[in-house]
């Protein structure tokens, strides 16, 4: 709605990659998004060769990887868009992850899509319980609380039996698979590629052993909630959620319910959070408690930071870091954790908004810069 | 006689053992300007967070056309129709001008997750409605060339100009102003005067604190003085001029710093 208008203010400012892809007309846009979303969904199939991961399945990766996107889609809308810091967001991936796995193995046997709707709306349900009481504290003290929760449900987890304790859950059932054609893989020889037919994924059946139809199901999710994610923002809950971080009581004295909208950031949190959860326990085929530790919920905290929260293309990006290279460089096995603890300092260090903040937040920052700049001066004339 | 719009009933309000108002009435017609004046320290700012619900009073009663506000939720006072500006400019500093005005024309919409999402003809119709009166607002402050700058880039003045853009879209019927002048050089203090006059010639109705004398005495109807939380004078900007009580607790002590 606002294309036309910042492309014309943006004329004075230097051009950035966004002001060039808005600029451009909209059929050439469409084209760009379904070119680029083709190539995405047929990259396992490609299997380029610097991309593609030598030690593991590259489908499995790139499944993990879209599961990490949508886990950091959803918590920038928490982190990012309302600002409220949530250490425990594994708790709301647990859920959504046992609610499947309750559902769809021996216990209940329900088919995976009618589990899926209702393991999702548990997951809701549970960051709406949480959200009710403790979104009345604020900052370091809902950071406390939110981590306390997402320990709480794994200790659950471990605790009950009916649950699995600590064995978890075997036999999860995934989605029906429906088989209507195959799709050859590429294989490469150096950089000559050849058809491979005997080498296929079978469009749609969901295994174990082919993880692609997973990943493309999963990458659809991912389309609809970035679609979701456009809309929502660019409206008055958006513009709601913004004003509730820039400043809590100037938003609730300008006629914004913050309590309201601050539970709304947390239930679709929540949402997206027990969505990949329920995927992940789909995808895994069983579920146990080691699956939702503490340091995942740092890990997905830390895609958003990286990527630069409050800016869904951040997010994303951050997502790929975090899930990809650990996969990618598994050949370096006990370095690789040394080396991403050093990578996430030097970035604290050197770019602490993020690799790709907010374009408000580098124009802030740049005009806190010269405001403080102009002050210096002030204070040096007097 | 023109309808009372608030009504300030003899409150008190208590921090532990300071009183920070003591038994103050006062009240607002519609349409007209009111001053709220007193040396610092003298309850002004209380007085305006007692009436937009940032404060409980501890006994009395603050009443908006004869409702009263006890026990309202901040947001829905705002809602009802009073709306203010902060003495220390609170904007939403990563949002652009247009957005902070937008977020203030958001009280009278309801568009939810659902509106937005499928872009229902409710979504559509407020984003319209927000953005027109947006810029409308910025028009009537002078900063409509700044629409799209963010609240943090524009000078001091225009922040204090947004502000009251931003106060003005929650479609207010009374607008409390904190200090809006201060820090204002004579030239800024002169348009600001033309543009509360401006503002009350629309159809507000306007409290204002503010300690620059000119300006106060130039542009209220009538002037309420308060001293150590109470109230010590009340009356036109001329008969508050020649009380005894407000030349030795204000005007005589702080003439220069007044003028200056």
């Amino acid at each position: 709605m606002s294309t036309a208008k910042s492309a014309g203010a943006a004329g004075s400012r230097s051009r950035s990659f966004g002001d060039r892809v808005s600029g451009l007309p909209t059929p050439v846009k469409v084209i760009l998004v379904i070119a680029f979303a083709l190539l995405l969904y047929l990259l396992p199939i490609i299997n380029p060769p610097i991309l593609s991961t030598p030690d593991t399945d590259f489908g499995g990766v790139l499944l993990t990887v879209t599961l990490y996107v949508l886990v950091a889609l959803g918590l920038n809308i928490v982190v990012g868009y309302a600002g409220l810091l949530d250490l425990g967001y594994v708790g709301f991936y647990a859920v959504g992850a046992y609610g499947i796995a309750v559902l769809t193995s021996q216990q209940a046997s329900w088919p995976f899509l009618l589990a899926l709707p209702v393991a999702v709306l548990a997951a809701l349900v549970s960051g709406v319980i949480l959200g009710g009481p403790t979104l009345r504290v604020r900052g370091d003290y809902l950071a406390i609380v939110t981590l306390g929760f997402g320990e709480i449900i794994r200790l659950i987890a471990v605790n009950s039996e009916s649950l699995g304790a600590a064995a978890g859950i075997p036999d999860v059932g995934g989605p029906p698979s429906i088989e209507l054609f195959e799709v050859p893989h590429l294989t490469w020889d150096g950089w000559v590629a050849t058809l491979d037919l005997d080498d296929t994924s079978v469009f749609l059946e969901f295994s174990v052993v082919d993880l692609i139809p997973f990943y493309w199901l999963t990458l659809t999710v991912v389309f609809l909630v970035i679609w979701a994610d456009i809309r929502v923002k660019d409206s008055r809950v958006g513009r709601a959620w913004e004003a509730c971080r820039e400043d809590e009581d100037a938003a609730e004295l300008m006629g914004v319910p913050t309590f309201k909208f601050k539970l709304l950031a947390f239930a679709m949190g929540a949402f997206i959070g027990g969505l990949s959860g329920a995927l992940y326990a789909g995808k895994q085929g069983f579920i146990s408690p080691n699956s939702f530790l503490l340091l995942y919920s740092i890990l997905f905290l830390a895609a958003v930071v990286i990527g630069g929260q409050g800016n869904r293309w951040g997010v994303i990006v951050g997502a790929v870091l975090v899930a990809y290279l650990p996969e990618r460089f598994r050949e370096f096995t006990e370095w690789r954790v040394l080396v991403f603890g050093l990578a996430l300092m030097l970035l604290a260090i050197f770019r602490p908004q993020g690799l790709l903040p907010p374009r408000r937040t580098v124009r802030a920052r740049r005009a806190e810069h010269e405001i403080e700049t102009l002050e210096e001066g002030d204070k040096a004339h007097g | 006689m023109a309808e009372r719009l608030l009504e300030v009933d003899d409150v008190t309000l208590r921090f532990g053992g300071v009183v920070a108002l003591d038994q103050v009435s006062f009240h607002i017609d519609e349409g007209e300007i009111l001053g709220l004046i007193g040396p610092n320290g003298a309850g002004k700012t209380t007085c305006f967070n007692v009436t937009t619900g940032v404060y409980q009073a501890t006994s009395g009663d603050v009443r908006f056309r004869g409702e009263s506000l006890a026990g309202r939720k901040r947001f829905s006072i705002t809602k009802l129709g009073i709306a203010r500006t902060f003495q220390n400019i609170r904007l939403f500093n990563s949002m652009t001008a247009l957005e902070n005005v937008m977020v203030g024309a958001d009280a009278q919409h309801s568009t939810g997750v659902f509106s937005a999402l499928f872009r229902l003809p409710r979504h559509r119709r407020e984003e319209e409605r927000g953005h027109t009166r947006a810029l409308e607002l910025l028009r009537l402050v002078g900063i409509e060339q700044r629409a799209d700058e963010l609240a943090v880039n524009l000078s001091y003045g225009d922040q204090r100009r947004l502000e009251i853009a931003r106060a003005l879209a929650t479609e207010p019927q009374l607008l409390c102003l904190d200090e809006p002048a201060a820090g204002f050089n004579p030239a800024e203090k002169a348009k600001l005067m033309e543009l509360i006059r401006t503002i009350r010639d629309t159809g507000y109705t306007v409290l204002l604190i503010e300690h620059d004398m000119r300006l106060v005495m130039g542009v209220t109807d009538r002037i309420v003085v308060l001293e150590f939380g109470r109230k010590i004078a009340e009356g036109s900007p001329a008969q508050v001029q020649d009380d005894p009580a407000v030349i030795a607790a204000y005007l005589g002590v702080d003439e220069d710093a007044a003028d200056g």
